[in-house]
């Protein structure tokens, strides 16, 4: 195991390259469902992008 | 056949269509994608026998040469999609190129670090400025970024879509130029060894998790892009009909 883990003394530059695509990987699946997900609410709350999310509209029921 | 075919296309074309379909189909290509860069990085890392020059160090292969393939096959997809929103008007042209954009960022990022890291061991140094073959994938990197930069500059959405689409067409040009940089030029970076299809100058075990991670980012960019264009077309359609009747704002 510490010798696949040495790779062949390659380690510090084998391990972060895999690392970094692991995080881009993984970015890359994550964000575009976040952004999917909040832009159904902002629609549902009837804000959009060129409105600020701080201040949601206030519904007056008559 | 034929016929089906194109009324198929059309109907894709059709935003409420497209956003159910790129529902339906998106978490297919996840799941595939991801299989395949799972079974290709085990057969990268464990399976593949060391190089007999590079030893260990070669296995940043399957992680640098899939980036870097996605990096310029991102940047196709986003030009040809802004060209025929450009020419046709087709809004989800414009749609597809926009969200293509931070997907090819940033996997062109990852190429220029993977190959980085590889290029220390092997080559003694990180970076060469004179290397054809870098400085062009490093202007594609600046292309993504101009490319946003400047939608972000616009208010209205169509003269961003107008505007972009030009330069992403214009900036095509340098991908043939990272493609051949390294048989035109001299440089540090290796020829290519797995394009020449009628004979690979690698061995099956080392080539077959290679074509894996290939295909499994191929299929991941087809689910990152259908996922990145379900939020873009809500967006560009947050007036119609029947965005307001998904969203709950109309009966």
């Amino acid at each position: 195991m510490s010798e696949f883990l040495s790779m062949g003394g390659y380690a510090a530059f084998v391990w972060p390259a895999y690392g970094l695509t692991l995080i881009v990987l993984v970015a890359n699946v994550l964000l575009p469902r976040r952004r999917h997900r909040r832009i159904l609410k902002q629609l549902r709350v009837g804000t959009d992008e060129f409105q600020s999310v701080s201040q949601p509209t206030v519904r007056h029921v008559p | 056949m034929w016929r089906l075919l194109v009324r198929w296309f059309h109907q894709l074309a059709s935003p409420p269509y497209f956003y159910r379909f790129a529902g339906r189909v998106a978490p297919w290509f996840g799941v595939v994608g991801g299989l395949l860069i799972v079974a290709g990085a085990y057969g990268g890392l464990a399976l593949a026998p060391a190089d007999y020059q590079q030893g260990d160090g070669f296995r940043i292969i399957y992680v640098h040469v899939p980036s870097a393939y996605l990096s310029m096959m991102a940047y196709v997809v986003m030009a040809s999609a802004a060209f025929v929103g450009f020419v046709w008007r087709i809004k989800l042209a414009h749609a597809v190129a926009v969200s293509a954009a931070p997907i090819g960022a940033s996997f062109t990022f990852l190429a220029l670090v993977t190959g980085m890291l590889w290029g220390k061991p092997m080559w003694g140094t990180y970076w060469q400025w004179a290397d054809a073959r870098l400085v062009s994938e490093l202007v594609l990197l600046f292309l993504y970024f101009g490319y946003m930069a400047l939608r972000a500059a616009f208010e209205e959405r169509d003269k961003a879509d107008r505007a972009s689409a030009l330069l992403a067409v214009v900036g095509v040009v340098n991908v043939p130029i990272i493609h051949y940089s390294v048989i035109w030029w001299s440089t540090l970076h290796q020829g290519p060894s797995i394009s020449k299809l009628d004979a690979p100058s690698i061995d099956a075990s080392m080539l077959v998790p290679l074509l894996l991670m290939i295909f499994g980012h191929t299929f991941l960019f087809v689910y990152v892009l259908f996922e990145r264009l379900k939020g873009e077309v809500l967006l560009r359609e947050r007036q119609a009909r029947w965005v307001r009747k998904l969203v709950g704002t109309t009966a």
